[in-house]
């Protein structure tokens, strides 16, 4: 569905670097991108929206053809189908929120259905005459999310939309995301630094590092468990055993040992939720 | 009461009126153009816009004079092909306090456009509308306190102007002679009440139109943010 090549000078810390991205997206894919701040996450999704207009390459979505350096071929970005989640949200501050959404819809056939719905199924519909300034970050993000949606996009690009949020708000969030994508099937792209956001909602994941991708594939399963030594301080009744870990911290653990014996604990890492 | 105290400050007002009205339709294109344009040539016009803040006005009054007499090819060309005389008439005036009040509109309209977030621009192109629609729905609702600054500024500053207007405009009743020109008129001729009643007006007008833009903006703020 998706099919780009882009090119583009990046200003790194490590100095000047060309960001080089060659992907193809299948239709409904899930692709999460990653990376250290200044690997150029945010400017490939800026130059697929055409936000930034790339320096080479070609941008191919179905049969049509977003930008191609050779012909010099380039579609603005108001022409492109595309939905965008911004980091700050870039809610409008003069609209409230059923307005933010027809603004976007409007043009639609059907774009008062178009926005019930979307009110409905994103749990905004008792907040739809609230400006954004009232609004939790929770609801603004999802104010946001039905706004991209509201023009019914082909392809859905989300720049960090969960970093500025805490943990169950953030989780909440990952649900309403999954089932977005499962709704309205869209291809998506999504920026994130969390490990585990990345393992529940994408498809594929692309490493960035300095503009360059380092890996491309399956999301990484969950850190592998980790092991410790650690000292067996006292044998208490019912054989548990007190033990102290690097660092100073006292556990109580299920085993057989004698005091003064060392053993080894595996940590494993339970999923977040 | 001075005799044409009420025709004085018609005048006084229409000259600041119509200066307001026609420099929000010239400054809003200008100042979109100087916020948003990367031209090599921006600091340039920005200059050449900022100009009446630090000259003279008897030196933009002197040049404009100049340019509207029959000694210049712009002045030749306004008398003999369009018949339009410029000194010492109403619409010469007009066009001396478009000149003379243009950064007191543009400034605050620049300022403006740069403090709306740059990712309100973009969210507005990725939903498919025109520079034009974004500018109408989003950029200019957003900026209220920057436009009510620019308008309130202009009128204010356009309702205290002497030196443009007497140069091109001379002291006519009833054309030309604004409020602040018949204060200087009556100080000379030693008519100290009729002189005060015109600065009285001026004083307060001033006054409670920048109370009214500081009480609609700080509600303006509230109400966003």
């Amino acid at each position: 569905m998706l099919d780009f090549h882009l090119l583009k000078a990046l200003h790194t810390a490590a100095g000047p670097r060309t960001l080089d991205v060659r992907l193809t997206l299948a239709p409904g894919e899930l692709l999460a991108i990653s990376g250290p701040s200044g690997a150029g996450k945010t400017t490939l999704l800026r130059l697929l929206a055409g936000l930034d207009r790339p320096e080479g390459g070609f941008i191919e979505a179905g049969s049509q053809t977003w930008y191609r350096a050779e012909s010099r071929q380039w579609l603005p970005p108001q022409q492109r189908p595309l939905g965008f989640v911004f980091q700050d949200y870039a809610l409008f501050p003069n609209m409230t929120v059923r307005e933010n959404l027809a603004f976007a819809a409007s043009g639609q056939p059907q774009s008062a259905r178009i926005i019930s719905d979307l009110l409905e199924s994103l749990e905004l519909t008792e907040l739809a005459g609230r400006l954004p300034a009232v609004l939790s970050g929770g609801q603004q993000q999802r104010v946001a999310l039905a706004r991209a949606l509201a023009r019914r996009p082909r392809l859905l690009l989300l720049d960090e939309p969960l970093s500025a949020l805490d943990l169950p708000t953030r989780l909440r969030l990952q649900q309403v995301l999954a089932e977005v994508h499962r709704q309205f099937e869209l291809t998506t792209i999504l920026i994130s630094h969390d490990p585990a956001e990345i393992t529940r909602l994408a498809t594929r994941v692309l490493e960035l590092e300095l503009g360059q991708v380092r890996r491309l594939g399956p999301p990484m399963a969950p850190a592998a468990p980790a092991t410790v030594v650690g000292c067996v301080l006292a044998v208490r009744p019912g054989g548990r055993l007190l033990v102290r870990l690097p660092g100073g911290t006292n556990v109580e653990v299920n085993g057989a040992a004698g005091v003064g014996e060392e053993i080894a604990l595996t940590i494993d890492v339970a999923p977040t939720l | 009461m001075p005799p044409d105290y009420w025709q004085t400050l018609r005048l006084t007002l229409a000259l600041a009126a119509c200066t307001t009205a026609l420099l929000l339709g010239l400054g809003l294109p200008l100042a979109y153009a100087l916020a948003y344009g990367r031209s090599r040539f921006k600091p340039l016009a920005e200059a050449v816009v900022s100009l009446p803040l630090v000259l003279p006005p008897t030196v933009i009054g002197f040049y404009l004079l100049v340019a509207f007499s029959d000694s210049s090819a712009l002045g030749r060309f306004l008398i003999e092909k369009l018949g339009v005389s410029l000194n010492f008439t109403f619409p010469g005036i007009l066009v001396g306090s478009l000149v003379y009040s243009l950064p007191f509109m543009v400034q605050p309209l620049q300022a403006g456009f740069g403090q709306v977030p740059r990712s309100l621009r973009e969210a507005a192109y990725t939903l498919g509308k025109s520079r034009g629609t974004t500018l109408w729905r989003v950029l200019l609702p957003n900026m209220r306190p920057a436009i009510l600054n620019g308008l309130v500024l202009t009128f204010a500053h356009t309702l205290g102007e002497f030196g443009v207007v007497l140069m091109i405009g001379g002291s006519l009743p009833g054309t030309t002679r604004v409020a602040s020109i018949a204060i200087y008129d009556e100080v000379q001729s030693l008519h100290y009440a009729q002189a005060n009643a015109y600065a009285l007006t001026l004083l307060s007008v001033a006054f409670v139109i920048l109370v009214a833009l500081y009480w609609f903006t700080k509600r303006d703020a509230a109400r966003l943010s």
